[in-house]
């Protein structure tokens, strides 16, 4: 994350074990990361080591019948999906590649471990899982060096505290994830798109709505706004995906056109391209100096929260059928003001996605916590990385 | 037998003024202190322990929660959440000095909105309560664990439960989008609401399964789903648990995901027919409950994939329905083979180990030799898309050594899941049944791991005391 300082990237568990251990006991902070795709994420680390996981890497474990794979943190995710298409399987959350967003020199999605580590997931996460659902199992090395499991192999497990969860999502300031075992699905024999004109973002939404409460399975709900494109798809228009098998595809967005018309449908590997797009939120067209939001918000609420965005010159594009409002504009408190605003009428959260270090540092990039939230944050916190070692700053400052 | 913690004599020592302390902030009838209106809470699902709480507190609202648990954390008092008791594990069993706060009066349902998919409903609404409420509009909530007409959404959260259809939906954890959740020292913690992903720590993704052991939730927001337009069963009977086995892993491998895979064995099968009269195979060695959903004319193109799948396997019979009607005969017994079991033998002990897929013959194969070693019959049912796997221990509860030797057993299976790559618990939770053998899934490290945890939100260990965690420290028991 920091770059200055020495770097350490162990080949194996035991290797990560040692690194973390040492960093505990001689009071060193730890910037952890696994192939630094998502360093320009939330705040800056400052820390006089780094920890790679770019190293430990490798898939251990695939068993395509009981829809399981397990890998090494650090394996590059392009190399986890590759051996899933083999097998005609995928990681259900569609987990994005963000690298151009970020600016991350080599580009890429990172790491497994990363993508956990952030529980990022893309576009079918309105359809049901997270990436932080899919997680198994988990094997990591706690802030004083332990090596840990929680969950396994299996894909029904209630057995203790689900470390798992929360450790997805803590961005490595919890513990250093050293392999995930995930629950994978199968690909789609088809998919295809409807593509759905509207007038503004309260009949996107309505739209989007209008897919994900009917009963023919919608597992994409985004919507690109006037002045948005992507693969000369041009806004405001609503997009609606189905996928599933060949019969059930034709039925289905049938009834989807009948429901909704006036749209046209675009079909394999336009369709596939198209999601591609909105999941890395390529539409945005984040400008250079720009600062890039994410905000979760109750869908309903979305085109308010948009209208308050475009009053303060920024530009939006919506997925999840309106409950994810990816934002682009101006690196000044004043707008990121009116980003937590937005999310806040909203009921929603926001995450700052991408910024200059000044204002990274100098903000709260995702929400603050009440107080009571805030004492057991650092109570967990102690539990596992008792002397704070973890990416310090990551999240919070002085956490 | 499963001990239990020492209760604290001060505490027993002053239980009239915790009684009274209690009814000043829960007026009416909602304090149960009288020793025969305390019988009903003295055991849960897990019926073969029983022991009567200090009292009974029903709170009607998050504020009186929040006040319960205050006064009872200032005056050191340990506390068991209950929703409707149903836990299979024991994880709403009381202790003797322990106040049980009951939240099954609190049954409101707060808030439905379609076009945002989601409903706000109280700990105390039942599990189908709530597809009830929404399925006028087409709508329901996923989960659906055997005990649905009874359970609470509380008991559901803190449980993390699954159910039969959990292969497509998920379990609990997987459809919530929020909680409303009290600590022990009376704070009230909102987490999440109607947006999908937080940003921060997962405190949602950690209470839910946390059995008690965290903080009492008394609202949730959960999702729910359009239904799709209809759905149906087929029933395919095989001659070998091998067989059967062989054809489940055809089935997930395919990437035809039906939306229930269940699997019964031959005693299974045998106990459920005599039971619901649903045309089962008695000749079969082991029988497949496949169901798939959509239109009429999607479920006809499904079901032919899936007859054409089971047919590689040499089926002794196979059976797709062709109404609704006879889906529901189909999944008559299947639903009831619980109480089927319960006909045959007077008592059961209903296990929940999860095991990977293609471990089911081996590990049947040992049970039925385990089952033949200890003299107890034993009927198996199995999520089998999923691994989780329902042994059914059949014993007698008035015969002291007939109940040793099924715990005994239960335990020697649920170790054979863990040594297979599987897991003590997919979805009925550790309690106090399976606390005791959470060393052969977990090292002492990882152990400790989560019991510091635990301690950042109850360092007393007041909240449900002697569940999940093998007793240690103050909760140990008093050596003879």
């Amino acid at each position: 994350m920091s770059g200055e300082g020495s770097r350490i990237a162990p080949a194996d568990e035991a290797g990560v074990s040692a690194a973390v251990a040492a960093a505990h006991a001689e009071g060193v902070p730890l910037a952890v990361e696994g192939r630094g795709t998502k360093a320009a994420m939330l705040r800056p680390v400052q820390a006089a080591r780094t920890l790679s996981l770019r190293a430990l890497s490798g898939i251990t474990f695939y068993k395509p019948e009981e829809m399981v794979i397990s890998a090494r943190a650090g394996t590059p995710l392009e190399e986890v999906e590759a051996a899933l298409a083999e097998r005609r399987q995928r990681i259900v959350a569609e987990p994005p590649d963000l690298s151009a967003l970020l600016g991350a020199t080599g580009g890429g999605k990172g790491s497994i471990g990363g993508m956990v580590a952030c529980n990022l997931s893309g576009p079918r996460r309105v359809a049901g899982f997270a990436m932080r659902d899919l997680v198994l199992g988990l094997r990591f090395v706690n802030g004083e060096g332990e090596v840990l499991r929680s969950g396994g192999r299996v894909h029904k497990n209630v057995t203790g505290l689900d470390l798992c969860k929360l450790l997805s999502g803590s961005h490595g300031t919890l513990a250093v994830i050293t392999e995930v075992t995930l629950k994978v699905g199968p690909a789609p024999e088809r998919t295809a798109t409807l593509v759905l004109p509207v007038a503004d973002e309260a009949a996107g939404v309505a739209a989007l709505s209008a897919g994900l409460t009917s009963p023919f399975g919608v597992t994409g709900a985004a919507m690109l706004p006037e002045g948005a494109s992507a693969n000369g798809i041009t806004g405001p228009v609503a997009l609606l995906r189905l996928e599933d098998v060949e019969a059930s595809v034709q039925y289905r967005m049938e009834r989807l056109r009948a429901a909704l018309p006036g749209g046209r449908v675009l079909e394999g590997d336009e369709s596939r391209a198209l999601w591609r797009a909105v999941r890395d939120a390529a539409p945005l067209a984040a400008a250079e100096g720009e600062a890039v939001w994410r905000l979760s918000v109750r869908p309903s609420l979305a085109p308010e929260a948009v209208a308050a965005l475009r009053g303060i010159g920024a530009r939006v594009m919506l997925d999840w059928g309106g409950g994810l409002v990816w934002v682009a504009g101006a690196a000044t408190s004043a707008a990121h003001e009116a980003v937590m605003e937005a999310a806040r009428r909203a009921r929603g959260t926001f995450t700052l996605f991408r910024a200059p270090d000044p204002m990274r540092v100098s903000v709260p990039v995702i929400p603050d916590e009440v107080p009571a939230l805030a004492a057991l944050s650092g109570r967990v916190k102690a539990a596992l990385d008792p002397g704070g070692r973890l990416n310090p700053g990551r999240m919070r400052a002085g956490v | 037998m499963i001990a239990l913690p020492p209760p604290k004599a001060e505490v027993l020592a002053r239980r009239e003024e915790i009684v009274a302390g209690l009814r000043a902030l829960v007026p009416g009838d909602g304090v149960i202190a009288e020793p025969l209106r305390l019988r009903p809470y003295e055991t849960d699902g897990l019926s073969a322990y029983r022991q009567p709480p200090l009292a009974v507190v029903l709170p009607t609202s998050t504020e009186q929660v929040a006040g319960v648990l205050r006064f009872l954390h200032e005056n050191g008092v340990r506390v068991v959440p209950r929703g409707a008791g149903t836990s299979l594990s024991g994880g709403a069993l009381p202790l003797a000095d322990a106040v049980v706060v009951g939240l099954m009066r609190m049954n409101r349902i707060l808030d439905v909105s379609f076009p945002d998919r989601l409903a706000v409903v109280e700990a105390g609404v039942t599990n189908l309560g709530i597809t009830k409420a929404v399925e006028g509009e087409g709508f329901f909530y996923a989960p659906d664990p055997s005990s649905q007409l009874a359970c609470m959404i509380g008991g559901n959260v803190m449980m993390n439960s699954g159910g039969a259809h959990c292969l497509k939906y998920g379990v609990t954890a997987n459809n919530l989008l929020g909680v409303k959740f009290v600590t022990i020292e009376g704070e009230v913690i909102e987490v999440g609401g109607g947006h999908l992903d937080a940003a921060g720590y997962d405190w949602l993704g950690l209470i839910t399964g946390s059995e008690g052991q965290l903080g009492l939730v008394t609202e949730v927001t959960v999702r729910i789903l359009r239904a799709a337009e209809g759905q149906r069963a087929m029933l395919a009977a095989f001659r070998s648990t091998e067989v059967a086995g062989a054809a489940v892993d055809a089935i997930m491998a395919s990437g035809v995901i039906p939306v229930a895979l269940e699997f019964m064995d031959k005693p299974c099968i045998h106990a459920c027919e005599a039971f619901a009269h649903a045309g089962y195979p008695l000749d079969a060695e082991a029988m497949l409950i496949i169901e798939v959903e959509g239109s009429g004319e999607e479920q006809d193109a499904l079901l032919a994939r899936l007859r054409e799948i089971c047919e590689r396997f040499d089926p002794i019979s196979m059976r797709v329905a062709a109404s609704a009607e006879e889906s529901m005969a189909i999944w008559k017994g299947r639903k009831g083979a619980f109480g089927a079991v319960g006909r045959i033998s007077p008592d059961y002990l209903c296990m929940d180990g999860t095991i990977p897929t293609s471990e089911l013959p081996h590990v049947l194969r040992r049970i039925g030799e385990m089952s033949a070693a200890c003299g107890l019959g034993v009927a198996n049912v199995f999520h089998a898309g999923d691994g989780n796997l329902h042994p059914l221990i059949m014993f007698d509860a008035n015969d002291p050594e007939s109940f040793a030797k099924a715990e005994v057993f239960g335990a020697d299976i649920l170790k054979l899941c863990v040594e297979v790559g599987g897991c003590l618990t997919g979805e009925h939770g550790v309690g106090v049944e399976k606390r005791d053998l959470m060393g052969v899934q977990f090292t002492r490290p990882e152990l400790q791991q989560q019991r510091r945890v635990k301690e950042a939100f109850d360092p007393e260990w007041l909240l449900n005391p002697a569940k999940v965690f093998p007793l240690e420290g103050a909760l140990a028991p008093a050596a003879h």
